[in-house]
This record gives C-alpha cells, sequence and structure tokens, in this order.
C-alpha cells in the first residue's frame, strides 16, 4: 500500500503546492485591490451587451488589456495607458483574452465613440474596415419596409445591405454596442494613482 | 463473461498464466472501454468537422452568418470542446481503464461504474454543447460549459476513479509501473483542477490566473500524462523489450508534476497581473525542459536500433511519431514562454498552432496508435485494411505539418507586424491571410484522415471483411517472411 500512498500523496502535494502559488497566494495579494471611485459599476444596458459579448465569444479574437510602454506597440496605437488589477473590478467572468486577430477594445469607447459606426460594423464589418476577417453578426439585425418608432436605422455605405429597405438594430445589437462605447479606462490607475492620492488607494 | 476466461493449470508457464490474465483483463474492461472509445470517435468527427468550418470562416467571414449558434465564437468552442474532452478525453480514459488491470494484474473493479461513466460524459458533452451553440457559456477558455451542467462530469468522473482506483488496491503486483504512476496521478489532478476552477467565486484578475492554471493544466496534468502512460506502456510492449531506464521514467513523472502544473500563466505574459506570478510560470515552463528531456532520452534508447519495426506495426508508427512531436512542442512551449520571444508572438496566430502540435501532433497520434493495439483485442478482429491505415498515418501527419508551419510561419508574421507601432493593425491581418489558407488545407487533410479512421473503426467493431490471420500492416512483408514467422 505504501508505494500507493506515496503516488496519491506526491500528486495531490504537486497539485496543492501549484494551487497555493498560482491561485491562493495571487487572490490574497490582489484582495486588497479596490475598484477605483472613477471606475463605474456595469449599468443593466451595459451589462446586457457585456453578456452579448460574452455569448457571441468576442473575446476569442479581441483582448481587453493594454501592455505596459516597452511591451508591444500598445501605447504606440493609442489603445490607452496600460491596465492595472483594479481596472478589472467588476468584470465577471472576466475578459481579458489572449488573441489579437483583431484590436484590442480596452478603451474602445475612447477611440470609436460612435455607435452607428459599430452598428454598421457588426452588421458588416467589410464596409468599415476593408480586408477585416471579422465575422458579419447579420443575426443581430432586423430588414424592415419601414422604420417604426425607437427603432435604430443602420447608416450604411452604398451597395451594403438589402436595397430599398432599412436595417434595424436587434436589442442585443443595440447592447452590445452600449457595452463597446462604455469601454473607457481612462482615469489614473496603477502606481502613479496611489502615489498621486498620498499613498493610500483612493 | 467471466465463462468464457480460459483457465489454466497453476503449474502452466509463466508466459501462458499471464496470457490467461491479459485476456481476462481484456474482458473485465472490454464493454467500458469500447463505450469510451465509440464516444471519442463520433466526437472526433463532429469536433474537427467544426474546426474546418471555424476555419472557413476566415476565408469567408460572411458564412453562415444567419445564425447565431453558427457565429465563429460558438463554432470554435465547439470544436475544442469536443476534441479536448470527447475525443481526446474519453479515448484517453478508455485507454487507463484498457490499461490498468493489465498492468496491475486484477480485473476491473465494477465494470459498470466505468459504463455509467462514459455515459455520464456523453450527456455533460451534448448538454454543454448544445448550451454554448445556445448562447450559455461561463466566457472562459476551456471552462465554457456552464457550471452547473459541469456537475454531471464530476460525478461520472467520481465513478470512474472509483472503479479504477478500486482495481489498484485490489492489484496482485507489488512493483507499480510507471503508466500506472501517471495514470493515478491523473485521476487525481483532473477532478481537483476541474472542481476549483469552476468554483463561482472568482473574478478580475484573479480569474484570468484560475482560468490560466487550470487551461494549461487541462493539457499539462491530464491530457499529457495519460498520453505519456500509453507511450510507456506501447513502446515497450511492441517492441518487446523493456524501457530503458527506470529511475530516468520517474525524474520525468516528478519534474512533469511539479513543473507542469506551474505553467499556466505563461498564457498571461504582459497582462495586469503580479509580475512574480507571471516569472514564476515562465521559471516552470523553461523547466519542463528536464521531464521532456528525461522522458526523450528514454524513448530513443528503447527504441535504437529496433526503427525497423516503425514498419510493420501501425501502433508503434503512431506512437513514436507522436512520442518525438512530445519532444518538439514541448521545448516549442519553453522557448514561447520567454518574454522576448512571447513578446512577438503572444495573441497571434503562433499559439493556435502550438495548441494543435500538442493536442493532434503529440496526443492523438498516440492515441491513434493506442486503438490500432487495443481495439482488436477487444472486438475479436484484425484492422479490415492496412492501406486505410497508411492513408490515415501520412494524411494526419501531413495534415498536421501543414497545419502547424501555417499558423508558426503566419503568426510569427502577424507578431511582427504588430509589434511595429508604425504599422497600421490591418497589416497584420492582412499579412496572416495566406497562412490562414494553409490552416484550412492542413486542417482540411487532417478531417479527412480523422473520417478515415472513423469509418476504418466502424468496419472493424463491425467486423467487416474476412477474418484475417495476422494484422493488416503485414500486407508489407512479403508472404515467406510471414510464412518463416508463423513457422
Amino acid at each position: 500500500m505504501n508505494k500507493y500512498l506515496s503516488i496519491f500523496a506526491g500528486a495531490l502535494g504537486t497539485v496543492a503546492f501549484a494551487f497555493l502559488v498560482l491561485v491562493l497566494v495571487p487572490r490574497v495579494q490582489l484582495s486588497g485591490v479596490a475598484a477605483p471611485s472613477a471606475l463605474a459599476p456595469w449599468a443593466d444596458s451595459t451589462l446586457a451587451g457585456r453578456e452579448a459579448y460574452v455569448s457571441l465569444g468576442c473575446f476569442y479574437c479581441h483582448s481587453q488589456q493594454v501592455r505596459a510602454p516597452g511591451f508591444g506597440s500598445d501605447q504606440a496605437r493609442g489603445w490607452g495607458r496600460a491596465s492595472f488589477p483594479e481596472d478589472y473590478a467588476y468584470d465577471r467572468p472576466h475578459q481579458l483574452g489572449t488573441m489579437r486577430t483583431g484590436p484590442d477594445l480596452m478603451n474602445i469607447g475612447v477611440r470609436q465613440p460612435s455607435r452607428g459606426w459599430h452598428l454598421a460594423h457588426l452588421y458588416q464589418p467589410r464596409a468599415m474596415t476593408p480586408g477585416s476577417v471579422m465575422p458579419s453578426f447579420a443575426f443581430l439585425f432586423r430588414v424592415k419596409e419601414r422604420a417604426e418608432m425607437g427603432d435604430e436605422i443602420l447608416n450604411l455605405p452604398p451597395g451594403v445591405g438589402p436595397a430599398g429597405r432599412v436595417v434595424v438594430a436587434a436589442p442585443q445589437a443595440r447592447a452590445l454596442v452600449s457595452y463597446l462605447v462604455s469601454l473607457k479606462h481612462e482615469y489614473p490607475a496603477g502606481p502613479a494613482a496611489i502615489s498621486a492620492a498620498g499613498g493610500a488607494n483612493p | 463473461m467471466s465463462a468464457a476466461v480460459p483457465v489454466v493449470p497453476v503449474d502452466s508457464p509463466p508466459s501462458d498464466i499471464a496470457m490467461a490474465e491479459r485476456v481476462a483483463a481484456d474482458q473485465s474492461t472490454r464493454r467500458p472501454v469500447l463505450l469510451f472509445f465509440h464516444s471519442a470517435v463520433v466526437w472526433l468527427v463532429i469536433g474537427s468537422l467544426f474546426g474546418l468550418v471555424a476555419s472557413l470562416k476566415f476565408q469567408f467571414p460572411d458564412w453562415l452568418a444567419g445564425q447565431a449558434a453558427l457565429t465563429f465564437g460558438r463554432v470554435r468552442t465547439v470544436h475544442l470542446n469536443a476534441v479536448a474532452y470527447g475525443w481526446a478525453g474519453m479515448s484517453l480514459i478508455g485507454l487507463a481503464v484498457w490499461m490498468i488491470p493489465r498492468l496491475v494484474r486484477a480485473p476491473l473493479y465494477r465494470p459498470g461504474l466505468a459504463v455509467a461513466a462514459a455515459w455520464g460524459w456523453n450527456l455533460w458533452l451534448v448538454l454543454g454543447l448544445s448550451a454554448v451553440l445556445l448562447g450559455y457559456t461561463d466566457g472562459l477558455e476551456w471552462l465554457e460549459i456552464p457550471y452547473p451542467i459541469d456537475a454531471v462530469v464530476v460525478i461520472a468522473g467520481g465513478l470512474m476513479a472509483s472503479s479504477v482506483l478500486v482495481t489498484v488496491a485490489r492489484r496482485k503486483t507489488k512493483h507499480f509501473y510507471v503508466s500506472v504512476w501517471y495514470v493515478l496521478a491523473a485521476m487525481v489532478w483532473f477532478p481537483i483542477i476541474f472542481a476549483t476552477a469552476n468554483l463561482p467565486i472568482f473574478g478580475g484578475v484573479e480569474q484570468a490566473a484560475v482560468n490560466w492554471w487550470y487551461g494549461h493544466n487541462a493539457l499539462g496534468l491530464f491530457i499529457t500524462p495519460l498520453a505519456l502512460a500509453a507511450a510507456y506502456y506501447f513502446i515497450p510492449k511492441v517492441l518487446g523489450r523493456p524501457i530503458q531506464s527506470y529511475s530516468l521514467s520517474l525524474v520525468g513523472f516528478w519534474a512533469l508534476a511539479f513543473f507542469y502544473s506551474l505553467n499556466g500563466i505563461h498564457h498571461l505574459i504582459g497582462g495586469p497581473l503580479p509580475t512574480w506570478l507571471i516569472t514564476t510560470s515562465i521559471t516552470a515552463s523553461v523547466m519542463m525542459v528536464i521531464p521532456v528531456a528525461a522522458t526523450a532520452v528514454n524513448f530513443h534508447t528503447t527504441m535504437v536500433g529496433r526503427f525497423g519495426a516503425l514498419q510493420y506495426s501501425p501502433s508503434l508508427r503512431f506512437v513514436v511519431a507522436g512520442s518525438m512531436i512530445y519532444t518538439a512542442v514541448s521545448l516549442q512551449g519553453s522557448v514561447e514562454a520567454l518574454r522576448g520571444f512571447n513578446r512577438i508572438v503572444h495573441f497571434t496566430q503562433y499559439t493556435v498552432g502550438h495548441a494543435h502540435l500538442g493536442v493532434y501532433g503529440f496526443a492523438s497520434l498516440i492515441l491513434f496508435g493506442a486503438l490500432y493495439f487495443i481495439v482488436p483485442r477487444l472486438v475479436d478482429w484484425e484492422w479490415p485494411s492496412g492501406r486505410l491505415i497508411r492513408w490515415h498515418f501520412w494524411l494526419a501527419l501531413a495534415g498536421v505539418v501543414i497545419y502547424v508551419a501555417s499558423l508558426v510561419a503566419g503568426g510569427w508574421l502577424e507578431g511582427r507586424a504588430m509589434l511595429d507601432g508604425a504599422r497600421p493593425f490591418m497589416d497584420a491581418v492582412n499579412v496572416t491571410k495566406p497562412y490562414l489558407v494553409g490552416r484550412t488545407v492542413g486542417g482540411a487533410l487532417m478531417l479527412g484522415a480523422n473520417v478515415i479512421f472513423a469509418y476504418h473503426y466502424w468496419l472493424a467493431v463491425r467486423r467487416r471483411g474476412k477474418r484475417r490471420l495476422e494484422p493488416a500492416w503485414s500486407d508489407r512483408l512479403s508472404r515467406p517472411v510471414i510464412a518463416g514467422v508463423l513457422a
């Protein structure tokens, strides 16, 4: 039985050690990170959009993490200041992402605040960004003979969309765009914010 | 069923007794193992079809844009889960269930538990992947299946583990072969990492750390140890000689246990996590050279002088190719974790190429080899066609080579373009496009290989064709040679 137990104990021991180092210690260390006062919790409209973002799997191609100067070209591209743990205080599930098949979206609301652009881009990415490989999300839109009260109508370039009819955004598309244009992380954060506040995290 | 076990007199030669024990072991595992294999082969075909659709979407981004269920983000997710948990997961478990009774010389304890586990595992995947297609996801890579549904697989895994662990406790051997070490450890590791990562208590960057601690360990502490257990079993088995060094295999085991479990956070290099945490994972990734070298040296020195056998044994050919790719993909991973290199390839298709070299080139090739060995012994029928096996091997190998070479080259160029802030982002997209076509070609060949294998598997389990006296691969041998061997 001894050898059986030693394999068992060894396997348990190694995985427990890894859990301690990679999960538990960071959890304790990060538990002191408070949400910045300038970062608002998700509103109902943006939260519904975030759910659409997660459900459609946007994070498989778009990251939400800006890297520090000196590590990649994020700063040169104007993607915003480097991200810090406190920027994600309200994010469940996290959407940091591991691919940049498309650009980082941590500050997409700063770079591209136009709802109209985002709606048209979701409907037909290549109409706004020639050469894009992003899938068309046409299923988030409705084609109608004429618009009704409260419809958000797409302003599409000539030749895109059905001729003589209007394309309007379904609720999920509207929520998704509300979420995207809300993505702004411009307030000071990280060590700079702490020293500016006189040593304490505001 | 036990009535069919051949009875040998107690004073029989040891080889006869060992043979009878192996037959008894196989009879105890036949039902659950075949169920795991049938399921795995179905998931392989489904998963690779979804993979090809996902790849084609890069060439035709307006294709299948009419339904949310067929958008890239969901098709890709079904692909990953179907091949990782359905194909690799279920065939590896079937393999473990088959190996353990042979290695500990005791029949499987309550095969019904393992049968129930296989059904449970399938139920989990059917429910989970339907949920993903309908838009219900936990939103974490490798952990997409909604956590309430995950309860099903936790129960299934528990049933499976109890059957195997009791079997080992009732063993007749004093000695544990290294494959048993890997199987036992994987059975301890997987439930722990899976249950922990699914706890709904994490958020923000801390959740990202848990996510990748799990994501990498699904490979490092589940798929890899079970695939290595198979390689350690089949290379000596087919060659008919022991593994070169017992102690080296233990060095490989413990170094893998310690270092691999710490690798995960290298998926977040440059990200907003504590630097010490990322550095720990980079260090552990580099240290993986130790277990990988130990295993590679052990396999190679066992094979030396016997490479000719690759011509006649499809099992050996697949397993050895997979083992060599294990060495390559592991060393690639260690380099990929270095900050200077990662700076270029992180966020690019390079990573996707690496993942496929691991799960297909390493784990799946070994699994194919294992199934070529095991299935005839369970269904009492040789594989009907040597030609189909050869087509399978060369298509699978060519497919994965084209796939990985395309994404390694394309991902590198993509990363270089992204790294230059003066170039527009679309440069990185455009430079990758021809390589994504190469990926679709490689993927189509892999799908072709998988479909051929699935068809041949179906022929074998349905016992189609004429009963063969010798394995199909020996078509290659001249008749006089076979006659000589049989005499």
